[in-house]
């Protein structure tokens, strides 16, 4: 799993392979001017040891030092000009690479099947769009350049001390470990501390949102007081929990900083003994390389810490890409690819044998049968949850069907493209749903080449030219999130969406719930005019709406139970004159 | 800030302690170099072992106690960003309760969500590290220099030079990345909002074959997100390279000060060697630094929206001194206008009727007619602009809210139900109701197949109650509101889950009650049987009767009825 999370990451990486080159050049230029600068300033601190001439007057060679000081100059130039390099490509190579790895994850969404969208918390996709790709490119790809800079800096200044010393670089080399050692310790302990304070964090959370959601009713129902017992509750136990996390883990710095205190204390000491010892030898070992050594083991310790840190962050950056590759390695639906298109369709539907279920343990459709000739009227009525909804999901192949088929003009829906099938259809559902965006733009989406006259007339002919018009901007309104428009008359705008598409068939699913019926009783005209010619599947609550269907489809628990005309099911006597009677019943 | 502050001073102790053990810990590690200089010009020039050793040990114990100060100051801080985090949480939890309607509304529920969670871990992270490394910083940053003066008033001139300068590029950077990482935060909420549509949408979106315009419009969003963050990120990389160049710069300026205080006789190597010990651990101080603006100053941008909500008033008990409750008339309405904040034209226009205890009023209307509107000024929640309500007799303003909701329940149009299970739902509507009193409100609410297909009262309910079904909620929404028992029993619109079957039941279960009942509906069905019905249209009251005398009256009535295949 964590092998193949790896290998994905690298295959995403490969475009950016020159700009990683850079930047390891850039990093390693970085490094290589940060370490020579405080070499050179140990020379330069060479420079100061004087000789005393005979007057008692010091003597320093300056032109030495001014040599020493351009050497540094270069250093210094060296070093600021890769490390601005380093930030620019590092954050180039992490940016493009987020927005891709973003935009393969969004495309996805138009291609998973509907069955996994449906199954899952819009929350729990979004959260994997966004902050996984975040975290996974803060994480992993700035960290792997601290890694990168960090695993530099030590190598480089190894080289240098044991260049300069072996003996002091011994030292420093055999006792940071230390260093290493404490804060895995620490980081350990910290892990469980953090899964303890997150839990209960999701906890609070979970309770805060949905009170938060429903806070008019909270007030309504005098609720507040329970609610922050409860809520105070919940925030004690993350408040104590927390502190046990952030305590801890807040402990790794002044720990391996001691660990660095006392490496630079050996330094000192051995360095010092090792002056003392080799003063006047062939190679001295003076107090400006002395300098330059306490400065290397303060550089030298920094990347380890740097280094656990990433570490860490890494675990973390690893589960957020594997759950982002997760998603958008998830099977997508069956391809269209090779398909021919169903063109224009005359409309004839033909439902046979069908069985479907959204779970394999609960069948929901069984042997399903019937057939809606071209440009009649199908309406489907029955209680909550008898399946109606689930067969305009199989009839627009928003799922396909489990057994049997459904046939098009006599084509196998599965057989032709979902586009071309799709572009059949028109729909209008109970659950309005328009886009952030301009009300144009969201009533011509199905026929974006539309003219103004076309697009004025629909709204028209829905009602809704009005309420357009007393927007702030007309059609060219933006419509918020949660919309300027009523609910009633989003759903009339989605009428005149689907008016604007001319399709062959036409799903209209609760399509009037929020419209009041006198509204509704004016648009049914023009629904008429939009169903005439038209395979309409009507889905209603209100029977008066579909009187006079050619074909009315009874389903009570998944199956069709009765299916005929208006006057032959009531003649029947069946389960819909009884539907039929209780919604006309006196009370 | 104010109300930062305020949640601080229970951690008075703990916030002033965590700096002052951070100074400490910062003395230690001034010292160090002074130490060390001692080392070069004493110890190696004397060729003094036993000196050196003393000095190695002194190195040890500075950083010993450096460890103990610091372990005491991170445990201050941590406890201090922790309490502080969870007050912060707990006024805001309690402050969003406590809103009237309008402040929600204008608030928002997706703000509301953000405050609480990132805003504030926001402020948390910002607490603890403003007392753990932003008050370090310029103590360590100030302390050099002074230790620096310390050694040799030339030498500090150098650093004299050194600071200003450092400060002017972080604010100067800082100034500049601000406003830039603001616009990132915008356009994030533009791909966001790309992502959020699409999965909401998904059925739309493919019915109307516009997968790949919307793909578009995400690349387009997406890549202007990308291209800011590079911009924001260009003038950060500025930070830490020009940091370091001033400070080796500095560098060479000290050797040379050094050097010529040297041969003046003034200095001595090792005092050189402190000096640029100092410079040295300025450098390492400031990137640092440079790591934490970034969460300090979101840290007080989150503060900053906190304490707007924090400093809202939100809903007093009343407002207006008590009154006298009395009479016979359980509501009236005299002369009511109402206007939504923001709203142009009123949503109810001179409201005037008024309903006796014990009478079922239905309100019947089109959709955005006012009827919700209406009946959302009897608790309350919305205060009637021009004229008043009455419930009892009393004005409502004059009323306590809380006696107020209690004579009140109102099944709202969108039920919702929450996490735990039936039971513990019903008791929302009072909480010392009996088992007895729990059944027979489900039973008036026609949920006894609820209660049986979850497998009793103890039949657990998922967040949002999503194991529910639309017409199941709405029928424990109900049932809810009926363990109150209400002397005024609002149904705002609450039963159009329901099948006609089960909703003309629930509506004569709901007849055997005694109390003042609201119906809000589209439906004459649903209202025909009151002893009152008002009709609405564009927020005025267009027709005030019963279902025959409307019939007669009022032509809107008639057309509704008629439209809803009535038989008048």
């Amino acid at each position: 799993m964590k092998q193949s999370t790896l290998k994905q990451i690298v295959r995403r990486l490969r475009p950016y392979m020159g700009w990683l080159i850079l930047t390891a050049a850039a990093a390693i230029v970085t490094v290589a001017g940060q370490l020579m600068v405080p070499y050179f300033v140990g020379k330069a601190i060479d420079g100061l040891a004087y000789s005393v001439s005979e007057a008692g007057k010091r003597a320093i060679d300056f032109g030495y030092l001014y040599r020493q000081f351009i050497l540094i100059a270069v250093c210094i130039a060296a070093a600021v000009a890769g490390q601005f390099v380093l930030s620019l490509t590092n954050n180039r190579v992490a940016y493009h690479a987020l927005a891709a790895l973003r935009r393969d994850a969004f495309a996805k969404i138009g291609v998973l099947p509907l069955s996994y969208i449906d199954s899952r918390a819009y929350g729990d996709i979004s959260s994997v769009i966004m902050s996984d790709a975040e975290q996974f490119s803060d994480g992993l790809l700035l960290g792997f350049t601290q890694l990168f800079t960090g695993a530099a800096t030590i190598v480089g200044v190894l080289i240098m001390m044991f260049l300069i010393r072996w003996e002091v670089a011994l030292v420093v080399l055999l006792v940071t470990p230390l260093s290493l050692f404490a804060a895995k310790i620490i980081a350990s302990r910290t892990y469980k501390m953090f899964r303890a304070q997150a839990e209960a964090r999701a906890e609070q959370t979970a309770f805060a949102d949905e009170m938060i959601a429903g806070l008019k009713v909270v007030k309504a129902y005098i609720h507040e007081d329970e609610n922050e017992e409860r809520f105070g509750a919940l925030n004690e136990t993350l408040r104590k929990k927390s502190l046990s996390a952030l305590f801890l883990s807040s402990t790794t710095n002044p720990v391996t900083r001691f660990v660095n205190s006392v490496v630079y204390a050996l330094v000192a000491l051995v360095g010092a003994f090792l002056a003392i010892a080799s003063a006047g030898s062939a190679v001295p070992f003076t107090a400006g390389a002395l300098t330059t050594f306490l400065s290397y083991s303060n550089q030298y310790t920094k990347p380890f810490n740097e280094i656990s840190e990433v570490i860490a962050e890494f675990q973390n950056a690893l589960a957020c890409a594997a759950r982002l590759f997760a998603l958008i390695d998830e099977p997508s639906q069956s391809s269209d690819e090779g398909l021919p298109d169903l063109g224009r369709a005359a409309g004839e539907v033909c439902v046979e044998n069908v069985s479907f279920s959204y779970s394999p343990d609960r069948t929901l459709i069984e042997g399903m049968n019937f057939r809606a000739e071209a440009g009649k009227r199908i309406a489907i009525v029955g209680p909550t949850g008898c399946g109606k909804t689930t067969l305009i999901n199989l009839l627009m192949r928003f799922y396909d069907v489990g057994e049997g088929a459904i046939y098009v003009d006599g084509k196998d829906i599965r057989t032709v493209t979902r586009r071309s099938l799709r572009e059949n259809f028109g729909m209008v559902l109970q659950e309005t749903w328009l886009k952030e965006a301009t009300v144009r733009e969201n009533l011509c989406m199905g026929n974006p080449s539309c003219s103004e006259e076309d697009m004025e007339k629909a709204a028209r002919a829905s009602h809704v030219h009005g309420a357009i018009m007393r927007l702030p901007n007309g059609y060219d309104t933006v419509l918020g999130e949660e919309g300027s428009l009523s609910e009633g008359q989003k759903q009339l705008l989605c009428i005149a969406r689907a008016m604007l598409c001319r399709p062959t068939m036409l799903i209209l699913d609760e399509a009037t719930s929020n419209i009041d019926t006198r509204t509704e009783q004016l648009v049914q005209d023009a629904f008429a005019r939009l169903m005439e010619g038209r395979t309409c599947f009507v889905v209603a609550h209100r029977l008066s709406t579909i009187q006079n269907s050619d074909l009315i489809l009874v389903m009570k628990a998944g199956n069709i139970v009765e299916q005929g005309t208006h006057a032959e099911l009531l003649a029947r006597d069946g389960f819909y004159a009884e539907l039929y009677r209780a919604q006309f019943a006196e009370v | 800030m104010k109300q930062l502050l305020s949640c601080l001073k229970t951690y008075k102790k703990e916030a002033i302690l965590s700096p002052l053990f951070k100074l400490f810990e910062a003395c230690m590690e001034l010292l160090v170099p002074l130490v060390v200089s001692h080392i070069v010009n004493v110890g190696i020039a004397g060729a003094d072992k036993m000196y050196i050793v003393h000095c190695v040990l002194l190195l040890v114990a500075f950083g010993a106690a450096g460890l103990a100060f610091a372990l005491t100051a991170q445990y201050f801080a941590a406890k201090a960003a922790v309490g502080v985090s969870a007050e912060l949480r707990k006024r805001l939890f309690s402050k969003l309760q406590s809103l009237s309607y309008e402040e929600i509304d204008e608030i928002g529920t997706s703000q509301m969500v953000t405050l609480m969670s990132s805003d504030v871990n926001q402020v948390q992270a910002g607490v603890n590290l403003t007392l753990r490394l932003f008050l370090r910083s310029p103590i360590i940053v100030f302390g050099a220099a002074a230790m620096a003066f310390f050694v040799d008033v030339y030498a500090g001139l150098v650093f004299l030079i050194l600071i200003p300068l450092l400060a002017i590029v972080i604010v100067l950077v800082m100034a500049a990345t601000g406003p830039l990482y603001r616009k990132v935060q915008e356009r994030m909420d533009g791909v966001n909002l790309s992502v959020r549509e699409n999965l909401q949408g998904v059925r739309v979106i493919r019915a109307f074959c516009h997968e790949e315009k919307e793909l578009d419009t995400f690349d387009e969003r997406n890549g202007s997100l990308c291209a800011q963050q590079k911009r924001a990120g260009r003038i950060s990389a500025v930070m830490n390279p020009l940091t370091f160049c001033f400070v080796n710069l500095a560098v060479i300026l000290l050797v040379l000060v050094g050097g010529m205080r040297v041969s003046m006789g003034a200095l001595e190597q090792g005092d050189v060697i402190a000096l640029y010990n100092y410079i040295s651990i300025i450098l390492v101080e400031l990137v640092k630094l440079a790591n934490y603006v970034f969460t300090v100053s979101r840290a007080l941008s989150s503060q900053r929206r906190i304490g707007e909500v924090l400093a809202r008033s939100g809903e007093p008990a009343r407002y207006l001194p008590p009154e006298e409750e009395n009479g016979e008339t359980a509501v009236c309405f005299d002369h009511v206008t109402f206007t939504y904040r923001g709203g142009g034209a009123p949503a109810l226009t001179d409201i005037d009727f008024s309903v006796k205890k014990g009478e079922t009023v239905g309100i019947l209307g089109g959709t955005g007619s006012g009827k919700s509107t209406l009946v959302h000024l009897i608790p309350r929640f919305y205060r009637a602009g021009v004229g008043t309500v009455r419930v009892n007799g009393a004005n409502v303003d004059a009323l306590d809210a809380e006696a107020l909701r209690n004579t009140v329940a109102i099944v709202p149009q969108k039920s919702l139900i929450f996490q735990g299970s039936i039971r513990s739902n019903l008791l929302w509507g009072n909480k010392d109701a009996a088992e007895e009193d729990l059944l027979r409100a489900v039973k008036i609410a026609q949920a006894e197949d609820v209660v049986t297909a979850k497998g009793g009262l103890d039949g657990e309910i998922a967040q949002e109650g999503k194991n529910l079904s639309g017409g199941q909620r709405q029928r424990l929404s109900i049932a809810r509101a009926l363990v109150r028992n209400p002397e005024i029993l609002i149904l705002d619109d609450s039963s159009s889950a329901l099948d006609y079957a089960t909703d003309a039941r629930l509506r004569a279960a709901l007849k055997s009650l005694d109390c003042t009942t609201f119906i809000v509906s589209q439906r004459t069905a649903s209202v025909r049987g009151a002893d009152k019905i008002v009709v609405l249209e564009e927020g005025k009251i267009v027709g005030l009767g019963t279902h025959e005398e409307l019939l007669g009256s009022c032509p809107l009535y008639r057309e509704i009825d008629a439209s809803q295949g009535g038989r008048a």
